[in-house]
């Protein structure tokens, strides 16, 4: 909402309150300011000054040398060439840098060897005719004949720019979006009187409405008041200057001088209104009814609509005329022609003009004031207000009467009044008196002997004691809470168990290396084909309204969001990357969804550069290791076309696959335009679950451990998990370290078969004898043999 | 025998004092106690001498031995300590070469932030709460005192799933899922994803994070909520960090604030960074609505809370001078190598 400062005093005064200091008040006590202009003339930097001193300069035998009180501080010593200034006027003055009509900038500077700190000015060089200001003369500088605060903005003073103040008026505050309603804010902010000037209408037409026109309200439970007037002898034309400035400052185009009245009154009061050509309303009859389905109106943008029946229109005795609430209908629009205009000022529900104005795509400064919800009181004063406007401004005779259809709710809210509730809620000791002053500011009625308090009709947001309370202490200002420590029962507080594991689960990836990154969770469908995925993973949620293709789905799967950023840091010749998320799926129990969907979250790790497939097993390893996870295993990975076949293993838990490791298949490599690449997805939640089982301390043995090494000629297939599984089975307890330090195939090896090389370390609890170990050691290498056809090397 | 036995003391002192090396020290020792040594020498003519003078003569004899192989074990551990000083001094290295990483990763920039915040949190005995991200109209909406036909659904654009079920569009849901679930006294955050249909530019994202704020129990004041956000500041920003409460409108709570912390960067004086006003607007709150407390079946007779919500990128991008949101979702390691 913007609002022309000037148009406040027609409702209050306020003195010695700059801009700024407006601006921060209104904002502390809940009237937000987003910014504040200066409109309405080029002319900048210039002041109203009074003379001082006036001697002749020793150059020039035309020139003066003046002193000038422009207020704060010091008086300017300006040079000037004009005649007809005395000391103890009141002239406008150029300051340094001030701005001129046609670009002309003001500079300080020495005019003939004196210094000239500014320039008297005449109107015409404020851009000024004659005659328009008292006191300008043709010759010479303009002299004010009255008086005015030295110092202040001339173009301000004189009316001729306009200081425009734009606020953000929250959704529950309506009757803000008007200057009557920020005046009252502005009066109750700086507790100062505040007045609406009487509004009379004289209706010189005579006659009365009720004998030309006629209302009928269909549908009152969607219209609660329905106000009609009527103004004859239509004089069409501009509306005067005065209004136009006006409208312009707050931002609305000036029309004609009717449209311009029902604009004016919507920026004062905050009632939208809407004026027919009467002589174009069948029947002169307003019929408010629900649209039929497939009626059509064509509003005043030229544009035609299909109607249905859950949308609320004004109608003539045939036709809609007018989209109730949000824009008029073209038929019935007011014209150069017009003769005769009928006023509607109406009240209508605010969820029907908002379902109403989103179907039909129209948002107007009507709907968006009637989709807040507004005062059915504020109607007749409105109609009324309009009335007043129409005479004033000769623009027709109104006529006398009114129809008024009244089926709104007139019976007062009334709210239990606590102040010693308010004071404990807001925690400040705000005095009894203060509550009732402030109430009263805010026109809220307080009855003390039944302790209520009764808002005002146009505060539909109060409704109950913490309105009341926040209307307290918003005057009372916030500033002024003090600032207190929870008293009551304490709370431990802290992370759950999962939570802290969750955590660990990231530090231990971010110890090895991994960035973690996060991505969107919805992505494109066609990010699915780019890594060749199955029908298990293409059962997502889509949203109904997304902002494009790129992000209309939910994700199943937190590996392309993984890829995408891979093949970014790719692009960007980033050298190599380790990546992880904690990224959420969503798995949507039956499509379309009725319920809830199963959210995930899935560890990924992602990477390239440097690495190979046992690099990332190793992060999965040493993860699960720190976490205490034990019983886990990786195997050859069930077909996934997100992996190459050969090098990718599925994860298993206590048997459960929990995952997938291994290098990205070529195919979706390619398509990403990235190198070799390798992933891993762990199941998040199930790890939670295996983690964190607090450790048992095994004693520290104080024997000496034995240690062998074994290299064995093994068939190429020989898994080396199976290898382990052979020596562990065959040493028993004793074995204490089992670690495979090399693999060979080449020279020296026959075709098919591999060396495999184990460093045993065995260790018991007492000092192991060579006989024991090589006993052992037998057993081992003939399991190995019998279940493995090894060979020893 | 006497003279030359304090002869030979003072030479041998004399040629300890001007050794330099081992080598030289070996040969001051071979010199004087050797077997062909000067003192061994002396030592061996004590056959001359009387056996009256032979005890007095032998006593001087060893004392002079001992002060001599005193002497050398001094010098011998003096010698060692600055050959030790010349070999440590020739192994000079160049420490300014890099060291030998292990390049450990980061957390993302934001979930640091996050870390930061939660941790203040929980020291104040908060504990921390989770909400789906898809949920439904009732817990974003209905139960936060925004039925239907309310305005404030306007100004959060709304990506829905379908009639019923949406993205959740901010963290508020959780309070209404914590009240149905826990008794009073309730302090939690719930930090998570929301999301609006905004289009994708340096200030906007579609999905954005909150942390949402729920203090529940029995007298619980507007005053509460300032102390309490003030001691979150203070350990967000420093001790220096102040707040500003400016009344604004929530549906689910009443009263409500904008908050605004001084500006970190002026510390209040207005600067570029907050725009000249000196403060820099970090949270909404307010205390929570009675309705809403019925909704979550708690007594608003009995008790009050306040509530909050804050945004993470923000307070990310203000922290670190980032000052476009993009980068917290393109992942450019350039990027995250930096926090």
């Amino acid at each position: 909402m913007k609002l022309p400062l000037s148009w406040l005093n027609d409702y209050l005064k306020l003195e010695n309150v700059g801009v700024k200091e407006y601006c921060d008040a209104m904002t502390l006590s809940g009237s937000k300011v987003e910014g504040w202009a200066s409109e309405g003339s080029e002319v900048e930097g210039v002041v109203f000054g009074r003379i001082l001193t006036k001697t002749r300069h020793t150059n020039s035998d035309h020139m003066w040398i003046t002193t000038v009180d422009i207020g704060g501080g010091e008086p300017v010593q300006i040079v000037t060439g004009a005649q007809n200034i005395e000391v103890g006027q009141l002239v406008p003055v150029a300051t340094n840098g001030a701005k001129l009509p046609g670009g002309v900038t003001i500079k300080s500077g020495k005019l003939r060897g004196e210094v000239s700190n500014g320039m008297l000015c005449s109107h015409y060089e404020l851009g000024f005719e004659d005659g328009v200001i008292p006191g300008s003369d043709p010759n010479g500088i303009l002299i004010f004949q009255r008086d005015y605060p030295i110092g202040a903005d001339v173009m301000e003073a004189l009316g001729e720019k306009e200081t425009v103040v734009e606020f953000e008026i929250t959704p529950n505050r309506p009757d803000c979006l008007s200057v009557i309603g920020l005046a009252r804010e502005t009066a109750a902010t700086f507790d100062v009187p505040f007045s609406i000037p009487p509004v009379e209408v004289k209706a010189l037409a005579g006659g009365d409405i009720n004998g030309i026109a006629k209302v009928t309200v269909e549908a009152p439970d969607l219209c609660p008041r329905y106000a009609c007037r009527l103004v004859k002898n239509i004089k069409m034309g501009q509306s005067p200057e005065w209004m136009q400035k006006r409208l312009k400052a707050a931002g609305v185009r000036p029309i004609s001088n009717i449209v311009d009245i029902t604009n004016y009154v919507m920026l004062e009061y905050g009632q939208p209104m809407h004026a027919f050509d009467l002589d174009f309303l069948e029947g002169h009859e307003i019929i408010v009814r629900r649209a039929k389905n497939g009626e059509e109106i064509t509003t005043l943008d030229g544009q035609p609509h299909t109607l249905d029946d859950t949308m609320l229109m004004i109608c003539d005795s045939k036709k809609p005329v007018c989209v109730a609430g949000v824009m008029g209908g073209e038929n019935s629009e007011i014209k150069d022609t017009t003769k005769a205009v009928l006023f509607e000022c109406a009240n209508f529900l605010r969820g029907s003009v908002r379902v109403t104005a989103r179907k039909l795509g129209l948002r107007t400064e009507s709907s968006s004031r009637y989709e807040k919800g507004l005062d059915p009181n504020m109607v007749v004063k409105a109609i009324n207000r309009a009335c007043q406007l129409v005479e004033e401004l000769g623009a027709g005779e109104v006529v006398s009467g009114m129809i008024d259809v009244d089926n709104s709710d007139h019976t007062p809210v009334v709210i239990p009044y606590r102040p010693e509730k308010i004071r404990a809620f807001i925690g400040a000791d705000i005095g009894d008196g203060f509550m009732l002053d402030a109430l009263k500011r805010l026109d809220i009625a307080v009855d003390t002997e039944k302790m209520t308090v009764t808002p005002p009709t146009y505060r539909m947001d109060i409704e109950g004691e913490a309105d009341v309370a926040e209307e307290v202490a918003r005057l009372y200002g916030y500033d002024k809470i003090p600032s207190t420590l929870m008293s009551g029962q304490a709370t431990s507080g802290g992370l759950t168990k999962p939570q802290t594991l969750r955590a660990k689960v990231k530090d231990v990836l971010v110890g090895q290396g991994y960035y973690e990154i996060m991505t969107y969770s919805f992505t494109s469908p066609k990010t699915l084909d780019m890594i060749n995925a199955g029908p298990e993973l293409r059962n997502n949620i889509r949203i109904l309204n997304p902002l494009g293709e790129d992000t209309s789905v939910m994700r199943t799967t937190s590996v392309t969001g993984m890829l995408e950023v891979l093949a970014r840091n790719f692009n960007h010749k980033n050298k190599n990357a380790r990546l992880f998320e904690l990224a959420t799926v969503y798995e949507a129990k039956e499509l379309p969804l009725t319920r809830l969907p199963k959210e995930r979250e899935i560890i990924t790790l992602g990477g390239y550069g440097g690495m190979d497939f046992y690099d990332m097993k190793g992060a999965v390893e040493e993860l699960f290791d720190a976490m205490g996870i034990v019983n886990t295993a990786f195997d050859t990975a069930a077909p996934n076309p997100i992996y190459h076949p050969g090098k990718s293993a599925d994860i298993f838990i206590n048997k459960k696959k929990v995952g997938t490791v291994g290098e990205v298949h070529p195919d979706v490599c390619g398509n990403y335009d990235i190198g070799e690449t390798y992933l891993a997805e762990i199941d998040l939640d199930y790890v939670l679950k295996c983690a964190g089982k607090d450790a048992v301390y095994k004693p520290l043995s104080r024997f000496p451990a034995v240690t062998r090494d074994l290299a064995m000629l093994v068939d190429d297939g020989v898994k080396a998990a199976d290898i382990e599984n052979v020596i562990r089975r065959a040493a028993g307890n004793l074995l204490e370290e089992l670690e495979l330090f090399d693999i060979y195939k080449g020279s020296q090896i026959p075709d098919g078969k591999k060396s495999v090389a184990y460093s045993a370390t065995f260790r018991g609890d007492k000092t192991l004898k060579e006989d024991d170990v090589t006993k052992i050691w037998n057993k081992v290498l003939k399991s190995l043999e019998h279940n493995l056809g090894a060979s020893l090397r | 025998m006497k003279e030359q036995l304090e002869k030979i003391r003072q030479a041998a002192a004399q040629a300890l004092d001007a050794v330099e090396t081992g080598e030289a020290l070996e040969s001051v020792r071979v010199r004087f106690l050797g077997k062909k040594g000067e003192l061994t020498a002396v030592l061996r003519g004590m056959g001359a001498l009387t056996p009256e003078e032979r005890p007095v003569v032998g006593q001087l004899a060893n004392e002079a031995r001992a002060y001599i192989e005193g002497k050398i074990e001094e010098k011998k551990a003096a010698v060692a300590a600055k050959e030790r000083e010349a070999k440590l001094k020739s192994e000079v290295i160049d420490v300014t070469v890099p060291g030998r990483r292990k390049l450990a990763g980061r957390l993302h920039p934001l979930y640091q932030v996050l870390n930061e915040i939660t941790a203040i949190f929980t020291g104040m005995g908060f504990s921390v709460a989770e909400g789906p991200d898809i949920e439904t109209d009732y817990y974003n909406f209905e139960a936060l005192n925004i039925p239907a036909d309310h305005p404030a659904r306007d100004t959060q654009d709304t990506f829905y799933i379908n009639d019923n079920i949406i993205l959740r569009t901010q963290t508020s849901p959780v309070q209404i899922r914590v009240m149905e679930q826990t008794k009073p006294p309730i302090r939690m955050i719930a930090p998570g994803r929301v999301f609006r249909s905004d289009a994708v530019d340096a200030t906007h994202s579609p999905v954005f994070h909150q942390i949402e704020g729920l203090v529940i129990d029995k007298g619980i004041t507007m005053a509460d909520l300032k102390g309490t956000l003030e001691a979150v500041v203070k350990g967000l920003y420093g001790p220096d960090a102040k707040i500003r409460l400016r009344p604004h409108h929530f549906p689910f709570t009443e009263p409500s604030a904008e908050v605004d912390v001084s500006c970190f960067a002026c510390g209040g004086k207005g600067c570029g960074m907050c725009k000249g006003e000196g403060w820099i607007e970090i949270l909404g709150a307010g205390m929570v609505h009675p309705k809403v407390l019925k909704v979550g079946g708690i007594d608003p007779e009995v008790y009050s809370g306040f509530a909050f919500g804050l945004g993470l990128e923000r307070i990310a991008m203000f922290k670190y001078g980032i000052d476009d949101l993009r980068l917290f979702f393109e992942n450019d390691l350039r990027f995250l190598r930096q926090f």
